[in-house]
């Protein structure tokens, strides 16, 4: 270990203060600092410290995330294989969804960190780590026969827009992997939704159509699958959404680590669930009926609920913030849902939509705090004068 | 001791109503290294310092001049912006050395002491005919003052001000930090002599102690006695302040440390100015941690040497407790206000794949992307590494985690870098002091210098408010 430390001291020697390659410091730092927690110490504040940094807390996500990825590959698979009804092993399935999927991760990362380096070199500091979790976000959330130039388009735009023209790391105001997804959905439209797109090869093999269940609602076809299917995820859609299990996998690890906010996720599914019932009870048409449970497993509800409204940075940032925007997001998420037949997936837009209203949501619960002092200030001083 | 102990608290206990304050937030961080129960003389040693940097804010004027010799109490300089305050030589003997640093700002004044101690003695009235003003002039005269801090601001008290009570938090929850039962052990009529000075300066006196506490301190009386409980920060006396009767816009209150209250009132008892001090020497790498009676700004070194500080290795001398307190080198003294002189090793090394989740429960980690919350008894010995690198603040609702106030600390941190003074004032700046954010600055995963940003905020609002 010490030789290692020591070879990469060399290597890193032009990169220092004052050598020659100073600027590029950030990008070689990225790497280092992934190898080895770095020796800085303390040298003003609190002389310890916890544990924990941004790099240890965006890892935990990226953990949260792989129960839904890899049974994302293996769906992928699934799916091709059913619609052609050849016989086929789970390794197949799943080679064949490795295929598809792994070229996009690399896609979105490649294209991502890039872009993320060169802002820290130009702007002189670290790289930051969130980028790793939006990166695998991407892919996971996109339709299986995208090609990979959309991929890194939409990555670019999502980065460069939603995030860098914001400052940075903790200044965007929309989710950077929604963004990235919703480029994709309104510039490309045939390639993000129809009933073509969702399972591997639908467009080149005529036998194969797969439609999403929100989507047959939506156009008022019935729907053939189990709820069990709903659950488990044998059903076309984005990548790593379908999966209702293996999503809560992930949500049991961000709970339990705290790196999620279960406020947030609970209050997307009591907002979701509430919002169902109602329909359910008012039941005008195909969309209506379908039963609020069901709104719940299907879709990328999950997914987005746990994954991406809990976004600590685009969602709201005070607990009763949270409670209130966890809950409009899981409203608004059926609401499009029902009333929007172009856009059967109600969850993107919703979480967008929350993202922009989060800073309001704090505002005016800050607002409330603020006025309580200045009620406390007002009163003793009307006591001082009486 | 027990049974006259609790003779006084019957004869007190008409008096001495109390009320109970619980904490929930916050964090009791176990520590290898508390000072045991022992108090022992320190080591003599003829080599003081005067820190004016102890005191934050203050322009120091000087006096005296480098071989002048100086009695204990007799000025060594005061405040150019407060020219009433004075800070006075805790021994007699001679000035040594003026130390500047750049721009000839003053470090240090280090006095070699006398072998035979003489002190200033002031002529005191009778205790019971003390005015407010009297008090007020002789803390001022004597070289006291400085024991007197106030919020906002958290600086030294404006002698002109009026403030609507004074807070004496007895109660250290600090990691490692000195218990003041025992700094205060044997100090009782000191202790209480200084409450009843205190208590002619402002219209009321709060005293907080821990809810374990079973010391004379449950007895005092002349003051509002607060019973403290649950995790650190519960100690800090901002905290304590928010609980009991919280700053508002336009108000001042004054702190004044445990120990310094028993100073005061020893100056009051004998009419020299007192600068005895009772620290705790404790910290993984000290052998034998223990308590140390000794004088404001003694030599660190030979305290060291008899607490057996591990030589071997690179150490961090801390004047303070390892979250507030301020690194200093093992040749340098003690300061002016702490109870505690922490020592921890250098944290100076890689740690390779440190960054992987559920590794290394060896540190602490108050998240449980930790293994280190299934062992809730376990001591830890940390060192000084960041444990990571700053990064731009992306996790929230962890600050809130360790700050017992209803202020929103996040977004009040934001204003400050932001250097809103609006903003600052109406999310509660004015109840704060660097301390109350030293948990996070512990905990927080962006690794962000909370308490910096706060003093800075502070001193800002000083030259813009003022």
């Amino acid at each position: 270990m010490m030789k290692l430390r020591e070879k990469l001291d060399q290597l890193k020697k032009p990169f220092a203060k004052g050598a020659k390659w100073e600027r590029f410091a950030p990008s070689v730092n990225a790497f280092d600092t992934f190898l080895f927690v770095p020796n800085h110490t303390t040298h003003k504040g609190a002389h310890i410290r916890d544990a924990v940094d941004l790099k240890r807390t965006m890892v935990t996500v990226i953990i949260a995330l792989v129960p839904a990825l890899l049974y994302g590959i293996y769906n992928t698979g699934y799916q091709y294989f059913i619609q052609t009804s050849e016989a086929f092993t789970f390794i197949d399935a799943f080679l064949h969804g490795a295929i598809k999927i792994l070229p996009m991760i690399a896609v979105s990362y490649g294209v991502g960190l890039a872009i993320e380096f060169a802002f820290a070199v130009y702007r002189g500091h670290e790289v930051n780590e969130g980028y790793l979790v939006t990166g695998l976000l991407i892919p996971m959330i996109m339709p299986v026969d995208i090609p990979l130039w959309m991929v890194g388009l939409s990555v670019a735009f999502a980065v460069l827009i939603a995030k860098e023209a914001f400052g940075g790391t903790g200044m965007n105001i929309l989710n950077p992997a929604l963004t990235a997804r919703a480029f994709a959905f309104f510039a490309y439209p045939t390639y993000m939704s129809g009933n073509k797109v969702w399972v591997s090869e639908a467009s080149n093999v005529d036998g194969i159509s797969g439609e999403t269940i929100l989507g047959s609602l939506a156009s008022g076809a019935e729907v053939n699958y189990s709820m069990f299917e709903m659950f488990s995820g044998a059903i076309p859609g984005s990548i790593a959404e379908t999966s209702t299990l293996w999503v809560l996998v992930g949500a049991a690890i961000l709970i339990f680590t705290g790196v999620g906010s279960w406020r947030i996720m609970l209050g997307s599914v009591l907002g979701a669930a509430g919002m169902g019932f109602l329909f359910n009870l008012w039941g005008a048409n195909a969309l209506m009926d379908f039963s609020w449970f069901n709104h719940l497993i299907v879709g990328g509800f999950a997914f987005g609920v746990v994954f991406m409204a809990t976004d600590p940075v685009s969602a709201a940032q005070t607990q009763k913030g949270k409670w209130i925007y966890g809950v409009l997001v899981g409203v608004l998420c059926i609401l499009i849902r029902v009333f929007n037949p172009a856009y059967p997936e109600g969850v993107m837009l919703a979480i967008l939509l929350m993202n922009v209203f989060a800073p309001t949501i704090d505002h005016y619960v800050i607002e409330a705090n603020i006025n309580k002092r200045k009620k406390r200030s007002l009163k003793t001083a009307a006591v001082q004068t009486a | 001791m027990r049974s006259e102990l609790d003779k006084f608290a019957v004869q007190n206990s008409i008096v001495n109503m109390s009320t109970d304050i619980k904490i929930r937030k916050g964090l009791q961080l176990k520590l290898k290294g508390a000072a045991s129960n022992i108090i022992k003389r320190a080591p003599q040693t003829n080599n003081y310092a005067l820190k004016p940097t102890d005191f934050h804010g203050v322009f120091p004027k000087l006096l005296v001049k480098e071989g002048q010799s100086v009695k204990a109490g007799e000025p060594l300089f005061y405040s150019k912006y407060q020219d009433k305050i004075k800070f006075v030589s805790p021994v007699s003997g001679t000035l040594k050395e003026v130390q500047r640093g750049a721009k000839r700002k003053i470090l240090n004044l280090f006095i070699e002491a006398d072998s035979k101690q003489s002190a200033l003695k002031h002529k005191l009235p009778k205790l019971e005919n003390i005015t407010a003003d009297q008090t007020r002039e002789l803390l001022l005269a004597s070289g006291n003052w400085p024991f007197i801090k106030q919020r906002p601001y958290d600086v030294i008290a404006n002698p002109d001000s009026k403030p609507k009570a004074i807070f004496v938090s007895a109660y250290a929850s600090a990691p490692l930090s000195a218990d003041f039962d025992i700094v205060l052990d044997g100090q009782q009529e000191a202790f209480q002599t200084g409450i009843d000075m205190l208590a002619k300066l402002a219209p009321k006196v709060h005293l907080s102690i821990s809810s374990q506490s079973d010391s004379f301190l449950s007895c005092v009386t002349n003051c509002e006695l607060h019973r403290v409980s649950g995790p650190h920060p519960a100690g800090n006396v901002g905290v304590q302040i928010h609980h009991i009767d919280p700053i508002n816009t336009g108000e001042i209150v004054w702190t004044v440390g445990a120990e310094d209250v028993a100073n005061i009132g020893r100056f009051f008892l004998t009419g020299t100015f007192d600068a005895s001090r009772t620290i705790a020497v404790s910290g993984s790498p000290v052998a034998q941690p223990k308590y140390y009676k000794t004088t404001i700004g003694a030599s660190i070194a030979p305290i060291l040497e008899d607490a057996e500080a591990d030589q071997n290795t690179s150490l961090r001398i801390i004047n303070g407790d390892v979250l507030t307190g301020v690194a200093t080198t093992q040749d340098s003294h003690l300061s002016y206000y702490n109870n505690t002189l922490s020592v921890l090793p250098e944290g100076n090394r890689y740690r390779m794949f440190g960054w992987l989740p559920f590794v290394g429960s060896s540190i602490h980690s108050m998240s449980k992307t930790s293994l280190s919350w299934l062992f809730p008894k376990r001591q830890y010995a940390p060192d000084t590494n960041m444990n990571g690198e700053e990064r731009a603040l992306v996790v929230t609702g962890e600050m809130e985690r360790v700050f017992p106030m209803d202020i929103y600390p996040m977004q009040l941190l934001k204003a400050c870098m932001a250097q809103d003074i609006e903003k600052m004032e109406n999310l509660g700046i004015y109840e704060v002091a660097p301390e109350d954010f030293a948990l996070i600055d512990y905990s927080s995963s962006s690794k962000i210098e909370a308490q910096a940003i706060v003093r800075e905020a502070l001193d800002l609002m000083i030259t813009e408010v003022g």
